[in-house]
């Protein structure tokens, strides 16, 4: 059990470190220059250099990226409870929210842009194109999957349609909701980096997109690795942020949640 | 209106049936009397209309033709229902669970916790009210949807197979809890099953549904008092009961099949 624990935190950790390595000595040995590929040490080394642009780039794509997940995940949830509500109204509206799905964002990001006079709201809107499908489709599943025995013990009770929504559907709906939250968060941050690149250099506050962009630019390449390299670790620090909230709010009933042994 | 010794009429349905939109006859006209403080169980093979007989009086639907009518004593809160399965909400404690019917009719919360707390009791779940149903075996969560039901202080029980998913040896235990607390309690009771000893072991009355077409074609009284001692089930009484109830259903099925 405390063997397997192990072994779940080492593989991948060995993996990334054989992966270190072999870029190190593939970049020495071949002796690439550092504006083809930069190896590890010098991305490193940049990222200690650049730290202090690269966090203020950062934290405008987290706070981009955060706006339009907490917009996705109230404009998606109360849509869903319309859509639960009317039969009507979920056919009326939800091929619209599947168009906004299945257009490119980089297509329509453009005319964002042009429509919406302040940048950072342009940039949130977009994020938020992006990351709200997911929660809207799995939220109103969930919503809809509760079980036929307790909604036939709460209309035996005379529950009324509130009731049933608080206490029946929205608990019912909480392991789906959070499954599309997983989703819509990677999403959300790669809205906002899309839509940075769309936008490119214009604007006052920049992003971690604008260093990539500028870094290519200015063949500053091993700048251009270290912004990414913060823009992955953002995508997975949030991840793991969503896992854990999820783990608070299921653990004591949802099997996704149970511990379990291998 | 005559006297009678009678007790009075609990449920009383006329020439119920139901037919679903696409043509399913669930259930033929029935017609079915229940008087207060009995017992009576429906046996019958599976898709002979039980649920739906007991769906109809409970109110969860309605008949294509007939009439149910419920003496008013037994009206709301006076009817609760036990599920086949335990039908508790997963990610509530036994304590919200059962107190569910109470939250939904707003009673007070510190009112509503002390009759939760009587309503374990009588199940003996009292030391489980902090646990979640998945941390509780089947028979400890089908005890749980009893608490749940007379927590209203609920007289009338429509119960559909309650135990019919659990192993014999504990589904023997539960019917012979429950037989002592329903005759402690006086509560009227139409369970349906299907098991035959179940049938006999606790029932005043046994009514013998056929499938195709859903309707009652058998009954028999069962005249020993209630609740029958666990040794019950070794007499020869018992063993007499339990072959002509089976003898019965043969015949049902036997109508089934021509």
């Amino acid at each position: 059990m405390s063997d397997w624990k192990w072994t779940k935190i080492a593989a991948p950790l060995l993996v990334g470190i054989v992966f270190l390595v072999l870029w190190h000595v593939l970049v020495v040995v071949n002796d690439i220059p550092p504006y083809i590929v930069p190896g590890p040490l010098l991305v490193l080394h940049t990222l200690v250099q650049d730290w202090q642009t690269l966090v203020a780039s950062l934290l405008v794509t987290l706070q981009v990226t955060a706006s339009a997940l907490l917009l996705a995940v109230i404009l998606g949830t109360l849509l869903s409870v319309l859509f639960v509500q009317s039969r009507l109204l979920e056919s009326a509206l939800l091929p619209y929210a599947v168009v906004l799905q299945v257009t490119p964002l980089v297509a329509i990001a453009p005319l964002i842009i042009i429509w919406v006079n302040e940048p950072f709201e342009a940039l949130v809107i977009c994020a938020t194109v992006a990351s709200i499908f997911p929660v809207i489709a799995n939220t109103t599943v969930g919503l809809r999957s509760v079980d036929t025995g307790l909604i036939d013990l709460f209309r035996l009770y005379k529950a009324s349609r509130t009731q049933i929504l608080w206490r029946l559907r929205i608990p019912s709906a909480a392991p789906f909701f959070f499954a599309g939250l997983r989703v819509a968060t990677a999403l959300a941050l790669i809205g906002a980096v899309v839509a940075e690149f769309v936008a490119g250099t214009g604007g006052t506050r920049s992003g971690l997109a604008y260093q990539i962009l500028q870094a290519g630019l200015q063949l500053k390449i091993p700048r251009l690795f270290a912004a990414l390299f913060l823009i992955t670790a953002t995508g997975i620090v949030l991840f793991l942020i969503v896992s854990a909230f999820t783990r608070l709010a299921l653990r004591h009933w949802h099997e996704s949640e149970l511990p379990h042994e291998p | 209106m005559s006297f009678s010794d009678l007790p009075a009429v609990a449920i009383d349905v006329r020439g119920a049936c139901k037919t679903y939109p696409n043509g399913t006859r669930a259930l033929e006209p029935v017609d079915l009397l229940l008087r207060e403080g009995e017992f009576v169980t429906i046996i019958g093979p599976s898709g002979c209309g039980k649920s739906t007989l007991l769906r109809l009086i409970a109110g969860l639907a309605a008949p294509t033709q007939g009439d149910i009518v419920l003496s008013q004593s037994f009206s709301a809160p006076a009817l609760a229902y036990v599920f086949q399965a335990p039908t508790l909400m997963p990610w509530a404690t036994l304590q919200v669970n059962v107190r569910l019917p109470l939250d939904l009719a707003g009673v007070a919360r510190e009112q509503a916790d002390e009759k939760t707390r009587r309503a374990l009791n009588q199940v003996r779940l009292q030391d489980f009210a902090s646990s979640f149903p998945r941390e509780l075996s089947g028979g400890m969560q089908m005890r749980a949807s009893i608490a749940r039901a007379l927590v209203t202080g609920a007289q009338l029980l429509l119960m559909d197979e309650p135990f019919g998913a659990l192993d014999e040896i504990t589904r023997n235990r539960l019917d012979s809890e429950f037989a002592e607390l329903s005759s402690r309690e006086r509560l009227t009771v139409l369970f349906v099953t299907h098991s035959i000893y179940e049938a006999v072991f606790l029932s005043s009355r046994v009514l013998v549904m056929s499938s195709r077409p859903g309707t009652i074609c058998g009954e028999i009284s069962i005249d020993l008092p209630r609740p029958r001692p666990e040794a019950f089930r070794g007499t020869a009484e018992f063993a007499a009961y339990s072959a002509k109830l089976s003898e019965m259903l043969a015949g049902a099925m036997q109508e089934d099949a021509t």
